[in-house]
């Protein structure tokens, strides 16, 4: 797929991309997938996303081609692919911090290298593709267990990954009271996630039904549609015996649709690197006190956060992309346990060719769409 | 209750959530979750074999930000700057620090520029850009769009009215700035006898 501007895409034929430095792999791929995080390039908010870039940031295949200097993968092997770009030996991937990379994205210092997600993350191209160049091939990816398939390891390269990181970042203990903002993808797993660590009740707030109705059976959460309260914040206070939330995860990120002024400035008129209208959500309906933890795409520029609150109040704030690959050996064993079943939320499989329908389900959340696969045309 | 030193009661205790939901309380114990403690010393490099990278070769000049020390040894070669829409890249990336908003809203500006530019450019090509494929808008047919979109309290359907206003507004308002200015000039060169020269004349 190549981005055309806003809100258009298409399939075209692109070279298929060369090793550029001796530790690349080109990766076959098998499944990718469109992720919430790329609508805010399909909508044109994120600064410099170059019409011709390829998206996709989640993606499976297999290995068609190594640079001299791999030596941990070879022709043929089955690998997922985290969505972080990161050479394993700078200040911050020793200390951990993947996702904070300092050697991959020459574009700015703030943010770490992402595939597909404009030059402001590096420049690579996406996973939305038949084939992708893979950086640091010995670092980044892992080769597919056995008994996973490509569905489930898909899903473990980004949203499953991250809704687990953002309930961590919570710092979830025993019969806390968390609220989940956003019944997206990284939603549900993160509801699901706080369970894990121990939550003791898990709320999820939303405005589509649909996925409300998800986070109820997949992530056995209380649910509430903002859009039947007058102010949802309120009926939190409410429902929490007027303390608040003992923890809020922002799983929306910076294009929530909560109020026309924030979609008219941010959404619209471009002002705000996006509209925080989940976030300070977050913020007021906690408890003095409480943590919370973001992982919701937020772009580089300007966005009216209630700071002031969240002083006040004495909150927690804490934040970052997903280092995908430090959480992988964990969320293995969830897997195989069967407490998580990341392909549960799969809705839809759509073909290479009909991307732009893809992301217009996708987008204006049409048919049911929770999470859209990207089968490609190879396979 | 809130207004004493009790914390509101819990409808399930942890062993009727634990009978309830697969898996719940497996990490309940901080040490079990990954990235805790956040800064620790990764050992194993996850497979890394140098201390710094080899360095990708430079083709063309590839922008940076200028709060980097140099070009990282590993980048993307996705879409290099061209056309006018470079000239604004390049500019924005040679001169503002990523703490500048102009360094952002400039780039804002550029990607709305390349917009145009590849728009413009498509129609000289077999390929010319396609509204209707290329929004994917024909999945309102073909993959029940429309009737996810009746009868449903859906939060975007509220705004569909005013977007049409909010995306033409400012097009309207600059099409109409650039008549009257264009009006304004061809009257002033239309006019028989120019202002300024009966001016002097009557001077
Ligand atoms: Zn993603
Ligand atoms: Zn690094």
């Amino acid at each position: 797929m190549v981005y055309r501007g806003p809100y258009k895409v298409r399939a075209e034929e692109k070279d298929i991309p060369a090793i550029e430095h001796p530790n690349d792999a080109i990766v076959r791929v098998a499944l990718a997938a469109i992720c919430g995080s790329d609508l805010h390039l399909y909508h044109g908010m994120m600064p410099d996303t170059r019409v011709g870039m390829t998206f996709g940031h989640e993606f499976v295949g297999v290995v068609e081609d190594v640079g001299p200097d791999v030596r941990n993968l070879e022709r043929g092997d089955r690998v997922m692919v985290p969505f972080n770009i990161f050479c394993g030996t700078c200040w911050y991937c020793a200390r951990g911090l993947y996702s904070n990379c300092h050697n991959v994205n020459p574009n700015a210092t703030a943010v770490g290298g992402i595939y597909g997600y404009s030059n402001t993350t590096g420049g690579y191209d996406g996973g939305q593709a038949e084939y992708v160049r893979v950086p640091f091939a010995d670092v980044g990816p892992s080769v597919i267990p056995d008994w996973m398939d490509d569905e489930d390891a898909v899903l473990l390269t980004d949203a499953l990954a991250t809704g687990y990181f953002g309930a961590q970042l919570g710092d979830i203990v025993e019969g806390d009271v968390v609220v989940v903002f956003g019944a997206g993808p990284v939603g549900l797993y993160a509801a699901k996630s706080a369970w894990l660590m121990g939550a003791g009740r898990v709320i999820v707030i939303d405005h589509l039904e649909y996925r409300l109705a998800k986070a109820r059976t997949f992530a056995h959460a209380e649910t509430y549609n903002f859009t039947e309260y007058d102010d949802i914040v309120v009926h939190l206070k409410k429902i929490t015996d007027h303390l608040g939330a003992d923890v809020a995860i922002d799983a929306v990120g910076a294009e929530a649709d909560g109020n026309l002024i924030q979609h008219v400035t941010s959404a619209k008129l471009k002002l705000q690197g996006g509209s925080p209208v989940a976030l300070n959500w977050a913020i007021d309906s906690v408890r003095k006190g409480a943590t919370i933890s973001v992982m919701g795409a937020y772009g580089p520029i300007f966005s009216a956060v209630k700071f002031g609150d969240a002083f006040n109040k004495g909150l927690t704030l804490r934040m970052n992309q997903c280092p995908v690959k430090r959480q992988w050996p964990r969320l293995f064993e969830h897997v195989r346990n069967g407490y998580l079943k990341p392909s549960d939320i799969v809705t839809h499989r759509i073909p290479l060719e009909h991307i732009a329908e893809g992301y217009h389900i996708f987008s204006a959340k049409l048919d049911g769409c929770i999470k859209p696969l990207i089968v490609a045309s190879s396979s | 209750m809130t207004y004493t030193s009790k914390r509101p009661p819990l409808t399930e205790s942890s062993d009727q959530l634990r009978a309830r939901i697969p898996g719940w309380g497996a990490d309940l114990d901080p040490k079990d979750r990954p990235s805790v403690p956040k800064l620790r010393w990764q050992e194993d490099r996850t497979g890394a074999h140098w201390e710094f990278p080899e360095r990708q070769p430079e083709r063309g000049r590839r922008e940076r930000s200028i709060e980097h020390k140099f070009l990282t040894p590993v980048f993307g070669t996705s879409c290099p700057p061209r056309g006018l829409s470079g000239v604004l890249r390049r500019l924005s990336y040679r001169k503002y620090s990523e703490g500048r908003a102009a360094h952002w809203l400039l780039l804002l500006a550029a990607d709305r520029v390349d917009a145009w530019e590849h728009h413009a450019r498509s129609f000289l090509t077999l390929r010319p850009d396609n509204p209707i494929t290329e929004t994917g808008v024909l999945s309102e047919f073909s993959r029940h769009g429309v009737s996810s979109r009746l009868g449903k309290k859906r939060a975007d359907v509220k705004h569909q009215m005013l977007d049409p206003v909010i995306v033409a507004g400012p097009w309207v308002a600059v099409g109409g700035l650039v008549f009257g200015t264009v009006r304004k000039v061809l009257r002033r060169s239309d006019a028989p006898g120019p202002r300024g020269a009966r001016r002097r004349r009557s001077s």
